[in-house]
């Protein structure tokens, strides 16, 4: 479904994707580990067309994605970003429903009230949180709000950016299981980046670790505990010694 | 001595280059404003945030400014026995100058500072990564509705201005410096003439264009983190106030050059 065939960008001297190729097949929850300024969030823009790549190649549904594709693409959208995102001059419900009450089709207010409330009510929050604004949620709130807008307009791709970031470990958990319920209920196709190993057990279908601007392995969940590559090795047991280079 | 030409030319291009980034910025939100879809609840949130909500702050200014300019000139009038003149010098100079100069003035302190933040709040915490994300335009929902809100609003609040000013300068001509109020009144309507008004109107459209377009500018273009933040308001207010005042003499040159 989504295809990334050779994919460069650098910023300055600082080569950070350095030909990465990956293809996520539909309904596939692919789940990019690596360490920090390896490039994840980069990889996840340039497909956004947030950031533009200086060479290769990004293809939703074997079309490349320019400036058309990318707002075919867009409309069948959903994200969560890091740190949540929500937009603090509007409501809770008013930003679950932002993409419905907007352009042609859009709903009537109260029905896409009634449509935040229903998300709001999947992420386990009550009607009570519709009418608050972002400021006054919890952080663990804010990520399950963010979670439901990502969701509002049941999308066909999800992209999670470090989902669990900030959160208590028992937090991170619940999120890191919605997160697997609502892929595997919405049949949705997937990416998420983290650094969390729980996260990666948790959601992933299939694993890509990037390491130096390039994939340095990808398989099946299932199969990354017994990898041999070092650098996942490392990665995955969070040991400070090892291939990867570490400050101390 | 080559060095420092480099230097010099260095910072000339990159001057040059931000102008252009400036301009096809400009062309861009002004774009959007004939395209669908338009964003109504934006653009009355900012009309009521530029326009009703800095009147306040316009009155204030508007009624000390007439008073203090009214005790001025009947000072300054008094030396050539020139003091009758009062009511019609504070109206003209608060009609063509200070009522917009200073409206626009207060506006970029007000207004593009609170919309330089704003922006630059959202691209800092990803929220305008996530308008993209929506389906929705960065350009469309933030910036269009702003720059026309402010270009329709701050007219009217250069108006109310104007008339708060001249009734400040009344207010302290007739109770301090023995005016009659019928009389005051009579002169002022008499001296302004409808250019006077077209060109106080015509200054707080484009002021009020500049400072919304600079709030705009600076915070879109802003760096991550807290400090690029302050470094986008405060550069905001500054080049926002330049560029009022530069559009001001130019502006005066095309009204009144006869």
């Amino acid at each position: 479904m989504i295809a990334l065939d050779g994919l460069q960008k650098s910023f300055g001297d600082n080569a950070v994707l350095r030909g990465i190729s990956l293809e996520v097949p539909k309904g596939q929850s692919l789940v990019v580990i690596g360490g920090s300024g390896t490039g994840k969030s980069v990889l996840l823009k340039c497909i956004l067309g947030l950031v533009r790549p200086d060479a290769g190649h990004i293809r939703f549904e074997g079309k490349e994605m320019d400036g058309r594709a990318r707002a075919a693409f867009l409309s069948r959208f959903g994200m969560l970003f890091q740190g949540g995102a929500l937009f603090d001059s509007l409501p809770v419900w008013e930003n679950i429903s932002f993409r419905l009450t907007r352009g042609p089709g859009r709903l009537p207010r109260e029905k896409a009230k009634a449509l935040a409330v229903e998300k709001l009510a999947r992420v386990g929050l009550g009607p009570e949180v519709a009418e608050r604004f972002p400021a006054e949620l919890s952080g663990g709130m804010q990520k399950r709000v963010a979670l439901a807008r990502a969701i509002a307009a049941d999308p066909e791709v999800i992209f999670f950016d470090e989902p669990t970031t900030g959160l208590d470990p028992i937090m991170a958990g619940v999120i890191n299981e919605l997160i697997r319920s609502i892929v595997t209920d919405m049949g949705a196709t997937a990416i998420t980046i983290t650094h969390d190993m729980a996260s990666v057990r948790a959601i992933a279908d299939e694993v890509a670790m990037i390491h130096a601007g390039k994939i340095r392995w990808k398989g099946p969940v299932g199969e990354m505990d017994a990898a041999e590559d070092p650098y996942l090795r490392q990665f995955v047991t969070g040991a400070a010694e090892g291939p990867i280079e570490t400050i101390r | 001595m080559t060095a420092a030409l480099a230097g010099i030319g260095a910072r000339a291009l990159r001057l040059l280059a931000a102008l252009g980034a400036l301009v096809i910025f400009t062309g861009q939100a002004l774009g959007r404003l004939f395209r669908r879809p338009f964003e109504a609840r934006a653009f009355g949130t900012a009309l009521l945030q530029i326009g009703w909500l800095s009147l306040p702050v316009v009155g204030l200014t508007a009624i000390f400014t007439g008073g203090a300019l009214a005790l001025q000139i009947y000072a300054g009038g008094s030396r050539f026995s020139a003091e009758q003149f009062v009511p019609q010098i504070v109206a003209v100079g608060m009609v063509r100058e200070l009522g917009p100069v200073l409206v626009g003035l207060m506006i970029a302190a007000r207004v593009t500072s609170s919309i330089a933040a704003e922006i630059a709040t959202m691209k800092v915490t990803e929220q305008i990564d996530a308008l993209v994300t929506l389906s929705a335009s960065p350009m469309g929902y933030l910036v269009s509705p702003r720059l026309l809100a402010a270009t329709l609003t701050v007219p009217a609040l250069v108006a109310i201005g104007d008339v708060i000013g001249i009734l400040g300068g009344q207010l302290v001509a007739v109770e301090r410096l023995g005016f009659n109020a019928s009389t005051y009144v009579a002169n002022t309507w008499a001296f302004l003439e409808p250019l006077d008004m077209a060109s106080s109107l015509a200054k707080g459209a484009v002021f009020g264009f500049l400072a919304a377009l600079m709030g705009c500018w600076y915070g879109m273009g802003s760096a991550r983190g807290a400090e690029g933040v302050g470094r986008a308001t405060k550069g905001s207010v500054v080049a926002a106030a330049v560029a009022i005042l530069a559009a001001n003499f130019l502006l005066t040159g095309v009204f009144f050059s006869a």
